[in-house]
């Protein structure tokens, strides 16, 4: 390994990185400290738990779909949870949903997002060696895993996983009594959960320090990639809104286990009261939803830098409006904490106040609408190239639009007592944040899968499976509308009880079939990753001929990432196509008075005052 | 003056701190973010009723004399560092720590005293309960700044802090006043809000 100049910009010695690097198997591939080796070790764990929480998701599908069923070759799997009769157990239904939110959620969209490209994409498009504290992120990552362990084997015991929803509104979560779930099985979603919060406020720390202390010359707050930026924004709202979760989860734990009333109040089981008196559920709403309701930024905000990057690149266009994105990026974050109570207006909470709410809400809509008509500019009369991570950004941009339309109705007080908890809320979540974030997700891995392995990912199988997945993802959520509308309510077991929702077999049906082909779809990708890994095309240093700064790295890049010295930054990441250049791209690391014929007047005036400075 | 060798256009350096220290600062956010939602709680549980009023102990009173002495001393240990007395600061941080221990101790006794006056943590009403929450969690980080204390006093013995190397002592005592800062919130906080 060569010796690695710490970053001259630090007063201080930050990490001692001069000193020779040997790795041994473990160091280099489990108890790693590099950023990038860190980030694939979040990618797979993602996508582990991506597939672990897409199947539960089909085993309730089936149930919706096919009320009739007979299950009985899941026993194998699923031992008693089939009834007798050779049904899904109800109960179990609930953790199925249950599970499904938490473990989409935290581990896929917000660890297996965040933490494969914060980690990735913060030092290498920033230019540094690593992170701030290597050692910080190795243990996020592992707090992350102990979390993840946990939250497995919490699938599989008798008393089945937590099962009061993601939410894990008290006092259903919080009285062992109420259902099995909420026993051993709500203890260790607890612990997981607060160990989750640990890794990512270790790990959002980290992030924030970095792009904060650690940028390389030149690299101002305004030349800095709108990834970036996502990831900056995104990390300053997991600081803020986790620790208030972990305090939630504090007080529920005491409720569970020591006895005492944050939460708790006029309970009868069975027709016996419970001691427990005072206490207000609403409180637990409250501090729930103020971490919850950010936590829907921190999964979408990656996504939209994501694609503002890859949109951009693939347009070869700058990107319109800049500053309007970092603008709106920072409107969301900001407003992202005042509107938390629009998840709480049929909760009895004062309908003045939930005007206000109302409001913010809406207000969300301004920079959302913002970051769309940039995307469309962008796009707009662009040097198009559909690459698969091009189709999975611009699907993005339809599911924000698509969903994010239906938001107006929810975040409406008034229409939301009919749309409340119903399949309405249910299709608007998953376009506007579960595929949305996903489909960035997905772009992001197709784009800067070279620069992870050196290799490039198949085209074709590329363009099969964003195509069955955009047809069917529309084709699961678009008709959830339609049965929300209706006034379905989510979580139900059983629909064919209600004689007044027989009439939506067929379009259960339907949506379960298209859920199992869009998860079928996902095995495409699974075998176009891992063949990739070790089969792909060698991939050239620069493949999308992009301007930041990782794609100046080797193809694979070393511990340290950059061989010689940090380049320097000059320029915006989005000069594309600029008039009079020789190519349609200038990386960021080129000066301006290297390219005299592309300056802009005002660009050629700096690089003349600077001449003329360096004359006397 | 410029370097003629370089780029015509020179970048400027990028804005930067030390970065362990800006760490730091962003973990006391996150312990802020934490009593911010605990408190908040409080006033939302107190808006509700069922509340339960009662003196706080009073040993709390000698708790605050007792960590924002502590704090003083913590303060000293650094001027001293700055000042190459090393002695001195090996001292002073060992007060420090006794101090801090004190503390807790005297947090420990205000309970049997809060149970004294028959404020249990397991009761319905949520008042009792939260000032248990507020004093054990706050001790909790008392707990973590002490050994971070005790592994900044193990530097002082390796000789490890003096002017030239102030990283640790500074960020310890960043630390530590927050703590001592922590607790003089929250007991204000109870004083007005009971």
């Amino acid at each position: 390994m060569s010796s690695i100049a710490v970053n001259e910009h630090t007063d201080q010695h930050v990490e001692d990185h001069a000193h020779e690097h040997h790795d041994n198997f473990i160091t280099k591939y489990i108890f790693s400290q590099d950023h990038k080796t860190i980030a694939k070790q979040y990618l797979i764990s993602g996508i582990i738990w991506a597939l672990i929480g897409g199947f539960l998701s089909l085993i309730f599908r089936i149930q919706l779909g096919f009320p009739e069923a007979q299950l009985e070759w899941l026993r194998p799997l699923m031992g008693k949870w089939i009834t007798s009769s050779g049904k899904l157990d109800p109960e179990f239904f609930l953790a199925l949903v249950t599970m499904h939110g938490t473990i989409m959620v935290f581990f896929v969209l917000t660890a297996g997002l965040s933490g494969t490209f914060s980690n990735f994409l913060i030092p290498l498009q920033i230019g540094a060696r690593d992170m701030a504290s290597g050692f910080m992120n190795m243990l996020s990552y592992w707090f992350f895993f102990v979390s993840s362990i946990i939250m497995f084997v919490s699938l599989f015991i008798e008393t089945g996983p937590a099962s009061g929803g993601w939410v894990i509104y008290p006092p259903l979560s919080a009285l062992p009594q109420a259902m099995s779930g909420s026993g051993l099985g709500m203890t260790l979603w607890l612990v997981a959960m607060a160990l989750f919060i640990v890794s990512t406020l270790l790990g959002g720390i980290n992030y924030i320090t970095t792009i904060i202390n650690l940028r390389t010359k030149g690299m101002s707050f305004l030349k800095m990639p709108l990834t970036i930026w996502s990831f900056f924004l995104t990390a300053i709202i997991g600081l803020l809104s986790f620790p208030v979760l972990l305090g939630a989860a504090l007080l529920l734990i005491f409720d569970r286990s020591f006895g005492t009333s944050f939460y708790l109040s006029d309970i009868y089981i069975a027709g016996e009261a419970l001691p427990n008196m005072g206490g207000s559920p609403i409180l637990f709403q409250h501090l729930f939803w103020f971490l919850g309701h950010p936590e829907v930024y921190i999964v979408l905000l990656p996504s939209l830098g994501i694609t503002s990057e890859i949109i951009s690149t693939n347009s070869r266009k700058p990107i319109f409006g800049y500053k309007a994105m970092i603008l709106s990026m920072l409107g969301i974050t900001v407003l992202s904490f005042v509107v938390w109570a629009h998840h709480m207006f049929v909760s009895g909470m004062n309908p003045f106040l939930g005007s206000i709410f109302m409001l913010l809400t809406l207000i969300i809509a301004v920079p959302s609408s913002i970051k769309v008509f940039n995307y469309l500019t962008t796009l707009w009369k662009g040097n198009i190239i559909f690459t698969p991570a091009m189709l999975f950004s611009i699907g993005l941009v339809s599911f924000f639009i698509s969903g994010g339309l239906t938001g107006l109705h929810m975040g409406n007080s008034a229409i939301d007592i009919q749309l409340h908890d119903t399949y309405f809320i249910v299709a608007h979540f998953h376009l506007v944040m579960g595929a949305a974030a996903f489909f960035g997700l997905l772009a992001g891995v197709y784009h800067w899968f070279p620069k992870m392995f050196g290799r490039m990912m198949d085209n074709k199988l590329g363009y099969i499976h964003f195509w069955i997945t955009f047809v069917g993802v529309y084709m699961i959520f678009f008709p959830m509308h339609y049965i929300g509308i209706a006034g379905f309510p989510r979580r139900y077991y059983s629909f064919t009880n209600f004689d007044a929702f027989s009439t939506f077999v067929d379009l259960n049906a339907f949506v379960s079939i298209a859920a199992f082909l869009t998860f079928a779809a996902q095995f495409l990708f699974l075998f176009n990753f891992f063949y990739s890994i070790f089969k792909g095309k060698k991939a050239p240093a620069n493949p999308w001929k992009a301007n930041t700064l990782e794609w100046t790295t080797p193809r694979i890049p070393q511990h340290g990432n950059w061989p010689g010295e940090i380049p320097s930054v000059h320029r915006w990441p989005y000069d594309f196509s600029k008039p009079g250049a020789k190519e349609d791209f200038i990386p960021q690391n080129v000066p301006l008075s290297e390219t005299p014929e592309s300056n802009l007047p005002f660009e050629a005036k700096i690089v003349a005052e600077e001449k003329k400075a360096i004359k006397s | 003056m410029v370097n003629q060798n370089l780029h015509i256009e020179e970048p400027k350096p990028t804005l930067s701190m030390h970065p362990k220290k800006f760490a730091m600062w962003l973990f006391i956010v996150s312990i802020v973010m934490l009593f911010a939602a605990l408190t908040s709680a409080y006033i939302v549980k107190q808006a509700d009723g069922n509340w339960l009023s009662f003196d706080l102990p009073g040993i709390f009173a000698i708790n605050t004399v007792v960590i924002a002495i502590s704090s003083l001393t913590m303060h000293l240990a650094y001027l001293a560092a700055k000042k190459d007395a090393l002695g001195k600061v090996k001292l002073m941080l060992l007060i420090t720590v006794v101090l801090g221990l004190l503390f807790l101790a005297g947090q420990y006794i205000s309970w049997s005293e809060l149970v004294k006056n028959n404020v249990y943590f397991v009761s319905n009403y949520a008042s009792g309960s939260f000032i248990y929450v507020f004093t054990g969690l706050h001790g909790l980080h008392l707990v973590s700044g002490i050994i971070f204390l005790l592994i900044t006093f193990r530097s002082s013995l390796l000789s490890e802090i003096h002017s030239k190397k102030l990283v640790q002592i500074e960020m310890c005592m960043t630390y530590w006043h927050f703590l001592g800062g922590l607790w003089l919130y929250l007991y204000l906080f109870l004083l007005f809000n009971l």
